[in-house]
């Protein structure tokens, strides 16, 4: 009896993990006190390059409009798209399975509540993270007579198909967040992306922190491409300024996991001189485990999400906050709704992205937000706020 | 068990027979060693003590686990349970200090009628405790999922935190006594009071023969029952530290069943009941803990913890069961 719970119990705990928590998190363990390591097949330079040039140039558009702003736009037709209002919008979603998309879906809500006298249906549908649900999300909404389609993709190559099998049904799709391997979309929208983000915060880090020191990088989990670009982007940083990396490590996401890690590498290295993430959403716990430590908190940048900036300001941290602005949640709305009036449209449409500093933290920390909201939705102006958004 | 009521009280904890607590006293020992000569510093008060506050989570779900296990079942539901407790609790205290209170009581009946519920459908409706609270487990990952549509919403105060997080500053000689050590040590001495009294004999008895118990007059459903809803209990405190530890997470609580099982096998304590103790499974934790931080200071990855895990099962599951049969 009891050898065959321990067998049972066995193959349980190989179906714990099944959680996208379950992606090798021992990997870069190895690479503990060993730098930074390889760079990341994800890694192009030409991207890279480009990236880092978009962080300088400056948008057009309207300057109080980050969303309706485009970097170095290149102008689309899109007359043939032109039809008489009011529209059905669709929109077919990855997932509200993050704080991150939880803000940005609700920003799009408001978008189309303030464009209502154009809209006359949104219809959303959510596939939960799972690239199967929203192959067929798609499939069915193409026959629900939607003016323009806007796809959130859960993954790049999956969903490919979907969206190209939407664009030669004949409506216009836009496509943004995670992009897919197709230029048949109308246009593509993103904010510069991961190598800015893991640029900026890495830069910042070694340049704040004390000669030689060492580095904790903390990533949420490999082979995601917008988190794989903020590392490598990070790694070259890193390996210009030669600063002593000591670990780079998953965290799934996990504060109590991420404590876990900071505290393992404290109690192994002494101190700690700097920290990198290549997301915010476990910053915080970053933070704490210094502060449970009895440790000063070192250079270190988070994201955007509100409990940072709070304890950013209350601890007066040295930190920056690269952003993956949530802003961009509304930008499809209004692109959709230019295609159907027949106006251009920047294709790709880059969206700026802006970096929360010292010297700007004041004016994007609102104590009266909730600690998981995300401080660049851009939603101030948008009808119901911030009730909506609480 | 009447050896075991004579014995005087020194040789009772440290009995060297099966189920006793030596075997995994020597294991804790030699860790220790292994820990002094790679970290010596870890040794120190603060450090030692703040490890024990960390350890305190799984230290309880071990307890909470022992009972249930000592009785002839398992509770597989308790680590999705402390994952529905904090998130629920960030919903429910909103960052508002006032709810502190309140949400705890919630989470602590909340826990116990987890449990109730896995006990009488173990023993009412005779589901194997297997199925039972592997069925919970999904419920409540589901429920979870359902109710926050897949991101944590709320947040808790600072007064819920401090529990996990805060501590006793400038105590004399031991400088800084986490909260979370101080709550530990009150269970602990509730489990052991309990193990001691009437209800612990039962317990045991039920777990070694469910027969024979039930032949002579024992109300076994009864017992197992309250078995799991004290191991609930047990996993809404565990969740209020961890909760204060590390703020509201969704994966909060993952594995944890896991790790207390395999806490409770180390501590010496008979997979199908009836044989062990209470201070073995809390002891059992903590070996489990001081390993995998002697792992971290070896620099070995953390990534071997689950297969180190899955391996102590195996080797205290054959080795009790080579010396039961060698009797």
């Amino acid at each position: 009896m009891a050898a065959l719970a321990a067998v049972t119990l066995l193959s349980l705990v190989g179906c714990a993990t099944d959680e996208p928590a379950a992606t090798p998190s021992g990997t870069a363990s190895e690479a503990a006190g060993a730098g930074t390591g390889e760079q990341s097949k994800f890694f192009v330079q030409a991207d890279y390059d480009n990236e880092l040039a978009l962080l300088a140039a400056a948008p057009t558009g309207p300057a109080d409009k980050p969303w309706e702003q485009a970097l170095n736009p290149t102008m689309v037709d899109t007359a043939k798209f032109k039809k008489p209002g009011p529209y059905k919008i669709c929109f077919s979603n990855a997932g509200l399975n993050n704080p991150w998309r939880q803000v940005g879906f609700k920003t799009m809500q408001a978008e189309v509540e303030a464009q209502k006298s154009r809209i006359k249906e949104f219809v959303h549908v959510d596939a939960e993270g799972k690239d199967q649900k929203q192959i067929a999300d798609i499939n069915d909404l193409l026959g629900k007579g939607c003016s323009a389609l806007i796809v959130s993709p859960n993954t790049t190559a999956t969903l490919t198909p979907a969206v190209e099998a939407a664009c030669s049904a004949g409506l216009p799709v836009v496509v943004f967040d995670r992009g897919v391997n197709t230029k048949c979309p109308v246009t593509f929208i993103n904010p510069i992306g991961g190598y800015g983000f893991g640029h900026v915060g890495a830069e910042f880090v070694s340049q704040k922190m004390k000669p030689g020191g060492k580095v904790l990088a903390l990533r949420i989990l490999p082979g995601v491409d917008v988190l794989e670009t903020r590392w490598s982007a990070a790694k070259v940083a890193f390996d210009k300024a030669k600063v002593d990396v000591v670990g780079v490590e998953f965290t799934d996401g996990d504060p109590a996991k991420t404590k876990k890690i900071v505290n393992d590498y404290l109690q192994r290295y002494g101190t700690i001189d700097g920290v990198w993430m290549d997301a915010g959403a476990v910053a915080v716990a970053a933070v704490e485990a210094f502060q449970d430590a009895g440790k000063p908190v070192p250079p270190i940048n988070g994201e955007d999400q509100l409990d940072f900036l709070k304890i950013w300001k209350d601890k007066n941290l040295t930190a920056i906050a690269p952003t993956y602005p949530t802003y961009q949640w509304r930008t499809p709305i209004i692109a959709a709704l230019r295609i159907l009036d027949g106006q251009q449209v920047a294709s790709p449409w880059k969206l700026p992205q802006p970096t929360v500093t010292r010297e700007n933290l004041d004016s994007y920390l609102d104590p009266n937000m909730p600690p998981l909201h995300y401080a660049m939705c851009g939603c101030t102006d948008l009808p119901g706020y911030p009730q909506r958004w609480k | 068990m009447q050896t075991v009521q004579r014995a005087p009280m020194p040789l009772r904890i440290l009995r060297s027979r099966a189920g006793g607590v030596l075997p995994i006293l020597a294991i804790l020992a030699v860790l220790l060693v292994l820990v002094a000569v790679r970290q010596p510093d870890f040794l120190a008060p603060p450090s030692l003590l703040s490890f024990l506050g960390r350890s305190a989570p799984i230290i309880l779900l071990a307890a909470g686990q022992y009972f249930v296990i000592v009785s002839g079942e398992f509770d597989l539901s308790v680590g999705s349970l402390v994952t529905a407790q904090v998130v629920v609790a960030a919903r429910l205290i909103d960052s508002d200090p006032s709810r502190t209170w309140p949400v705890v009581a919630v989470l602590l009946v909340g826990g116990a009628f987890v449990g109730l519920v896995n006990g009488l459908v173990t023993t009412r409706l005779r589901v194997p405790s297997f199925i039972t609270t592997l069925g919970m487990f999904l419920i409540l990952v589901g429920a979870v999922y359902l109710w926050s549509d897949g991101a944590p919403k709320g947040g808790l105060s600072e007064e819920f935190r401090r529990f996990g997080r805060r501590a006793f500053e400038d105590v004399p000689v031991l400088g800084r006594v986490p909260y979370a050590l101080v709550v530990l040590l009150v269970v602990a001495a509730l489990a052991v009071l309990l193990m001691r009294s009437d209800f612990g004999r039962t317990l045991v008895a039920v777990g070694d023969n469910p027969r024979t118990a039930e032949l002579s007059g024992v109300p076994v459903w009864r017992t197992r029952t309250i078995a799991f809803v004290l191991s609930g209990l047990a996993a809404a405190v565990a969740a209020i530290l961890l909760g204060g530890y590390s703020g509201v997470s969704f994966q909060a609580g993952a594995g944890l069943e896991f790790g207390a099982i395999t806490a409770v096998v180390l501590g010496g304590v008979a997979l199908g009941g009836g044989r062990g103790s209470v201070v073995g499974a809390m002891l059992g934790a903590l070996t489990l803990e001081l390993l995998f931080t002697l792992m971290n200071f070896y620099g070995v990855s953390g990534a071997l913890r689950s297969t180190v895990q899955g391996a102590i099962i195996l080797i205290a599951v054959a080795v009790s069961g080579l010396r039961f049969s060698s009797r």
